[in-house]
């Protein structure tokens, strides 16, 4: 029972952001209020809890809890109402918006979405990670991917190597110098957006080919509206229009549903790799 | 007892006076071509951005000080521009802007603390037409193209559209203007991405005709999606780092980078008096020992405010004259430069101003500046304090309380300038005790000498 536990990637993804955002705060990378990530983490659970009641089940919350540390890394506002607004759209869109006994959007992007597109309140901040924390980012995701290699880890690197291929080939064949394409790819949010985001094993599909047209789907998306559109927030966009492409997605490659805990059938199905023995009970990834 | 005068102190204090100290040459956005073989630098640049939706205004202050037939300026613009969309305008409206969100020192003068703790504000104060040719569209044999050309003010402009970016260097090479070397592949880029190049040169008979001994701003307005700051030529002919103030005036909030990160700059801390003396150098020193610690990588805000007001106010608000001529299409055009401090003004203005600082080359900054306009609009400024202590002959328990701490407070002042400039504290110390902020311990009278009116028997 305590290693099935330990065995939940939520845990290692609460864990992680949580060092994430302690580790921001102190290096005074990014200005968050106390008071304002108590707002996220309250609303995120209260909409949890309210969600669970409505639907009569136990609620559990460790998926807000990924949820609510996402929005505070990710989401920036001068206000309290429009980040605990963003917790409770990320939460309530699980339970009212759904489509084939799934939801449809990713939670904590969808809060990030509709507050930066339908409010003048909130605003992400793309460009405000150093170094240092883009390294402890890309480091968080990396220790998540070596223990949790069994899952759907596909997500994110097929996501930042269409990304890293779509940037470079940019930089080639404009003739710019490769630091161009480096400086883009060091992005703290990139790289959390990749790993603890789009990786989302509930809201990326089930089979392995229609995940990795998913995943290639989003950069590929992302890239146009921030490199020819000129669109700051473009990979969110990319994400919540790539949900709504999901449905198409999971017809044309059909597997069964994914639940916490599940070993990932996907993967044995397509036999390409066999999951090793000691990772076969290892659930994937959560948002 | 005295009570301490409350006075207030304009000390020099413009970040553009305080970082500029280099004279010579100055970019905008692209950099200087000379027409003989000077070695041409680029150091500092001031330009001024309003940006609402797609609508962009560029003014770009020039202060070239070289011979006015060795300016030549290539300027990477995305459109090709009419001449309506071109203009000249005076060099005293970017320093009011400058002056206006330039950082600030701020005097505190300590009240007699028998009587009570009371704190004044004083601040610092920082320093400070169109004639048409015609136009024609014929691309020569290196394919360039010449878009458009103009006169305006005192510039000659012309709006260039290449094929090929060996094309274009050769033109400008033929058309006088000297090329930096790596020049042609940072042009290829632009040239792949659709940009057009804004070129200009000193029209010296129209430069006459103004009678005035410098080059005035340029200003360009276009409509891009594109909300970025071309930097990239500019580092190109730069001989070490180059300083560029941009003044964003947006209408929802706060201005920021995606594409590097935007700092604070720290603020609000109390700091030894004899600063005052030389703000310059503190601000310097201090804006330096940032880029340091950032690993020269980020972009420093230095102010950030709505231009209704401020507190404490370095210079009046602007006119709304003045925002009108620096793009700010949506304010009306008739009030009276005015005195407006420290209250809103009743009239909203709806324009938010925000000061970017950039210490930049190319090995740290090889991407142009891309910018996103946020809807922060919470203020801040750049504010260091400076606080005077009570030099009365007050004399009670406080007093003495107040006196005995004094040298603790110096001492946490000192560390705080030592922290942020990187100043050699034993230096800041001898400087503090020069200024007469002691570190000695004052002699602690016997309580018992304020007993039965011994204090009056002493006289």
């Amino acid at each position: 029972m305590a290693l099935s536990f330990i065995k939940d990637p939520r845990i290692y993804q609460i864990v992680t952001l949580s060092g994430l955002l302690a580790f921001g705060w102190s290096a005074h990378a990014f200005e968050i209020d106390p008071i304002q990530f108590a707002a996220i983490v309250l609303a995120s659970c209260a909409t949890q809890w309210l969600g669970s009641l409505l639907i009569a089940t136990r609620p559990d919350f460790k998926s807000p809890l990924i949820t609510a540390l996402s929005l505070t890394l990710l989401l920036r506002a001068d206000a309290i109402w429009p980040l605990a607004a963003a917790a409770a759209i990320a939460i309530g869109s699980k339970f009212a918006l759904r489509l084939g006994g799934k939801h449809i959007f990713n939670p904590a992007n969808i809060g990030i979405v509709a507050m930066v597109l339908f409010t003048d309140a909130a605003w992400t901040t793309p460009g405000q990670w150093g170094t240092a924390v883009w390294f402890a980012v890309l480091l968080a995701g990396a220790g998540l991917f070596v223990s949790y290699r069994s899952a759907r880890f596909d997500v994110p690197l097929v996501f930042l190597g269409v990304y890293a291929v779509l940037v470079f080939g940019r930089a080639l064949w404009l003739g710019d110098p490769l630091a161009i394409p480096l400086l883009r790819l060091e992005n703290g949010a990139l790289i959390l957006f990749a790993f603890f985001m789009i990786s989302d094993p509930k809201t990326s599909p089930d089979g392995a080919i229609a995940r990795a047209a998913f995943a290639g789907g989003a950069a590929l998306l992302a890239y146009l509206m921030m490199f020819h559109f000129y669109i700051a927030d473009g990979m969110f966009y990319a994400l919540a229009i790539l949900c709504l492409a999901r449905p198409l997605l999971e017809w044309a490659n059909p597997a069964p549903h994914y639940r916490w805990g599940d070993p990932v059938a996907s993967l044995r199905s397509i036999g390409r790799r066999q999951p090793s023995k000691t990772n076969s009970t290892h659930p994937v990834p959560a948002e | 007892m005295n009570r301490s005068l409350k006075k207030s102190l304009f000390a020099a204090a413009s970040a553009i006076a305080a970082i500029t100290v280099t004279g010579g040459a100055v970019a905008f956005c692209g950099f200087y071509v000379g027409k003989a073989d000077t070695k041409l630098f680029n150091k500092a640049s001031k330009v001024a951005i309003m940006r609402d939706g797609k609508r962009t205004v560029i003014t770009m202050a020039n202060d070239f000080q070289g011979e006015l037939t060795e300016f030549a300026t290539v300027i990477p613009v995305p459109v090709v521009l009419e001449e309506e969309q071109i203009h000249v305008t005076e060099n005293a409206i970017l320093d009011h802007l400058d002056a206006y969100t330039a950082p600030r020192l701020v005097e505190y003068f300590d009240e007699d603390p028998c009587v009570m703790y009371d704190r004044m504000e004083m601040m610092a104060a920082p320093a400070m037409s169109v004639g048409a040719v015609d136009k024609l569209r014929k691309k020569d044999s290196l394919g360039v193209t010449v878009e458009a050309e103009y006169t305006v003010g005192e510039y000659d402009i012309q709006i260039l559209s290449a094929d090929q970016s060996d094309g274009l260097a050769a033109w400008l090479k033929e058309n006088g203007y000297k090329l930096p070397d790596g020049a042609e592949k940072t042009l290829e880029s632009y040239i792949k991405q659709g940009t057009k190049f804004f070129v200009a040169k000193v029209n010296l008979a129209e430069q006459a005709a103004t009678g005035l001994k410098y080059l005035r701003p340029l200003q360009i307005a276009f409509e891009s999606p594109k909300f970025m700051l071309p930097i990239r030529l500019g580092t190109l002919n730069a001989d070490g780092k180059q300083q560029l103030f941009a003044f964003m005036l947006t209408r929802s909030g706060r201005v920021e980078t995606t594409n590097y990160r935007t700092v604070k700059l720290p603020t609000g801390m109390d700091i030894p008096v004899y600063v005052k003396n030389d703000f310059g150098a503190f601000y310097k020193s201090m804006f330096e020992q940032q880029v340091e610690k950032e690993n020269e990588r980020a972009v420093f805000l230095e102010y950030a405010w709505d231009m209704n007001w401020c507190d404490p106010c370095a210079a009046d608000p602007l006119s709304q004259d003045e925002l009108r001529e620096l793009g700010v299409y949506w304010v009306g055009g008739d009030d009276k430069p005015g005195i407006m401090p420290r209250r809103p003004m009743p009239q909203a203005r709806d324009v938010f101003v925000t000061r970017l600082h950039i210490s930049y080359d190319a090995e740290h900054f090889p991407e142009d500046l891309m910018f996103k306009e946020t809807n922060d609009r919470s203020n801040y400024q750049g504010r260091y304090v400076l606080r005077h202590a009570y030099k009365g002959d007050a004399q009670c328990e406080a007093a003495e309380q107040y006196r005995a701490n004094l040298p603790k407070r110096y001492e946490s002042e000192a560390q705080t300038l030592a922290n942020l400039t990187g100043w050699d504290i034993d230096a800041i110390r001898e400087d503090m005790n020069e200024a007469g902020q002691s570190f000695e311990e004052p002699k602690k009278d016997s309580w018992w000498k304020r007993l039965w009116g011994n204090d009056a028997k002493e006289g």
